[in-house]
């Protein structure tokens, strides 16, 4: 296990590397003088240089990086272009409503999936399989930002039960949670299902079956233990999904979260915060990558030898 | 000469049941698998439908879309507006229609661009191997290392807001998903008995992609290329709703979405019907992309 450990965790060193490289880049990709950009409109010729010594962009490329990695490893992302505030200060109060965004989407959307998905399986081509299955494709299919309106419409505007935004209180979270997690509780009920009907499938199933065992507890105690190792690394892709989507459902909702500070950023031209917030986002889907792929190791032993 | 010759083999190292189908050409057989799957038909009946809408939109549509009327603001469905009208009194109707063709174009091209790159880069890799394939499928690594709709935002946020780079960064997300499974069948079929008779009889490299490992996995590209879509049309609206991709005027669906926002209270058929067109857009490929695959290639999962 440590060893599988040990390699799962020298393997990320290179996606990390890349992805550096590539938020490092970013300021440099976008089109036209950076330091320009940075300095405003009206800036003139000493003060788009004074900006561009400031930035550090008058040194060679790689001594950039170093600097830009170096700062980076100190906590240091820069400073905000708005608000002239540290860029980390500006992102820490906004991460964690993000996080518990994130959380109980993924909570609700794993419970309710899962629930569909083993339901369909067993009850395979019945009534309870085509409902849970026509749910599941309308929550694919169904914009989120447009289920967050009509959410809100209903519960905010018309009976005036929840907050149409913002975050004052736990009440704040219920239809952001909603709007965000349909999407992967739909993807997770549809993998659920073929997760389970093809472990149904097996030999040691019809073997139960053959030995007389009721086939509530075949489903129960030998069938989904099985079907659920994929699910977790299924679930584990979702949170991408997730991450991405909570800047979606967090505008609609005007929600103080990172996704809507991303959206600000670029609407406002804030470089140095969009840079941190790719950074952010891409680490913390990485991390979730590792977590999920340690865990399928731990739960399937084939994988860790293999 | 050398054409019979591959025939000659092929036909001997195909298992016996090979003859059972011979005879029946292969969209028979699909055709036979897809027809049974009642709502992926019903799906494949509205794209055609919405195929139509996109082409003679304009003409159909009872008013003209960008048209403001300052008398109708933000009425309700009515029997002159169907749809109603948004607050510079547009007929929401209408540029829904002439919108259609946005949303499909959009979605079409952007799939398209990414999946040819993904298939050529899939193919390279898979039938190569070595260092050109652990290059390409690290630059995938890279791509999948960013999560979601993230990417997309940015490269715009990189090529500024827009349309046209919706389309790209919908492309370039697109390039490494169909990289993956074409490597993957690429590999399957490398090892096949019939590529490696073909290789035997000293095909060029660029024949065996090209004329045999393409076409044993051009079912699972059809059906992906056909998945995609849905989500694409998808993302590009969510960009759009975010101020990202087509800005006011556009009759683009999330465009208008976007704008009825604030009459959420007073006006929510602002809001309503561009979602309605939108879901319903995306669950049709959806469906048909479902039925493609039960009856193409039930091997990819969800």
């Amino acid at each position: 296990m440590l060893q599988y450990l040990l390699r799962r965790l020298l393997g990320m060193i290179p996606i990390l590397f890349i992805v550096t490289i590539i938020v490092f880049l970013f300021v440099h990709l976008i089109p036209g003088d950076a330091a320009r950009l940075v300095a405003g409109p009206d800036a003139n010729k000493e003060t788009i240089e004074l900006v561009r010594k400031d930035l550090g962009l008058d040194k060679p490329i790689h001594e950039q990086y170093f600097t830009f990695i170096g700062n980076l490893l100190k906590g240091d992302l820069g400073t905000s272009l708005k608000t002239h505030k540290p860029v980390f200060d500006e992102l820490a109060g906004r991460f964690i409503p993000t996080f518990w965004l994130t959380f109980w989407s993924m909570l609700w959307a794993c419970i309710v999936g899962i629930l569909i998905g083993i339901v369909s399986a067993v009850k395979r081509n019945k009534w309870q399989d085509y409902t849970g299955m026509l749910i599941a494709v309308v929550g694919i299919s169904i914009p989120s930002f447009w289920l967050g309106l009509l959410l809100m419409q209903l519960f905010s505007v018309k009976l005036g039960w929840l907050p149409t935004g913002g975050l004052e209180d736990w009440r704040g979270y219920i239809l952001p949670s909603i709007t965000l997690g349909t999407g992967v509780a739909a993807i997770i009920a549809r993998f659920s299902r073929s997760s389970l009907m093809d472990v149904l499938k097996e030999d040691y199933i019809r073997t139960g079956r053959a030995k007389g065992f009721a086939e509530n507890s075949l489903v129960k105690r030998h069938a989904i233990k099985n079907a659920m190792i994929p699910v977790i690394t299924m679930t584990g892709l979702q949170f991408g999904f997730l991450l991405g989507g909570s800047v979606v459902t967090e505008t609609v909702f005007s929600f103080p979260g990172l996704g809507r500070l991303l959206i600000d950023a670029i609407a406002t031209r804030d470089y140095p915060i969009i840079q941190a917030e790719i950074l952010l986002f891409s680490v913390e889907f990485i991390l979730i990558n590792l977590v999920v792929d340690l865990m399928y190791g731990f739960l399937n032993p084939q994988i860790r030898y293999s | 000469m050398q054409k019979t010759k591959e025939l000659e083999i092929m036909e001997e190292v195909l298992p016996q049941s090979y003859e059972k189908t011979v005879g029946k050409s292969p969209a028979k057989e699909f055709w036979k698998k897809f027809k049974k799957q009642k709502l992926a038909l019903i799906a494949g009946v509205f794209i055609i439908f919405l195929i139509v809408i996109s082409i003679i939109g304009p003409f159909i549509a009872p008013f003209d879309f960008a048209k403001a009327d300052y008398k109708q603001t933000l009425q309700g469905p009515s029997w002159d507006h169907w749809a109603g009208t948004d607050a510079f009194g547009r007929d929401i109707f209408s540029r829904i229609i002439v919108g259609t063709k946005i949303s499909l174009l959009v979605g079409f091209i952007s799939v398209f661009a990414g999946a040819v790159i993904g298939t050529i880069l899939g193919l390279i890799s898979g039938f190569y191997g070595k260092w050109i394939d652990s290059i390409i499928m690290r630059f995938c690594d890279v791509l999948f290392a960013f999560p979601g709709i993230l990417l997309e935002i940015g490269i715009i946020a990189i090529l500024g807001p827009g349309l046209e780079n919706v389309v790209v960064a919908v492309a370039i997300f697109t390039i490494p998903m169909f990289a993956r499974i074409v490597r993957s069948n690429t590999l399957m079929l490398k090892s096949s008995l019939y590529v490696e008779a073909t290789k035997s009889l000293g095909a060029k490299n660029f024949r065996i992609i090209w004329r045999h490992i393409f076409p044993g996995a051009i079912s699972s590209i059809i059906v992906y290329f056909t998945m995609r879509l849905g989500t694409s049309i998808l993302t590009a609206a969510s960009l759009s709703f975010l101020g990202l991709g087509a800005q006011p005027p556009s009759p683009e669906w999330g465009a208008m979405l976007s704008a009825g926002r604030d009459y959420l209270g007073s006006a929510p058929h602002i809001t309503i019907f561009p979602g309605m067109a939108i879901m319903l857009t995306v669950l049709a490929f959806n469906l048909f992309g479902d039925g493609l695959r039960d009856a193409l290639d039930p091997k990819i999962k969800d």
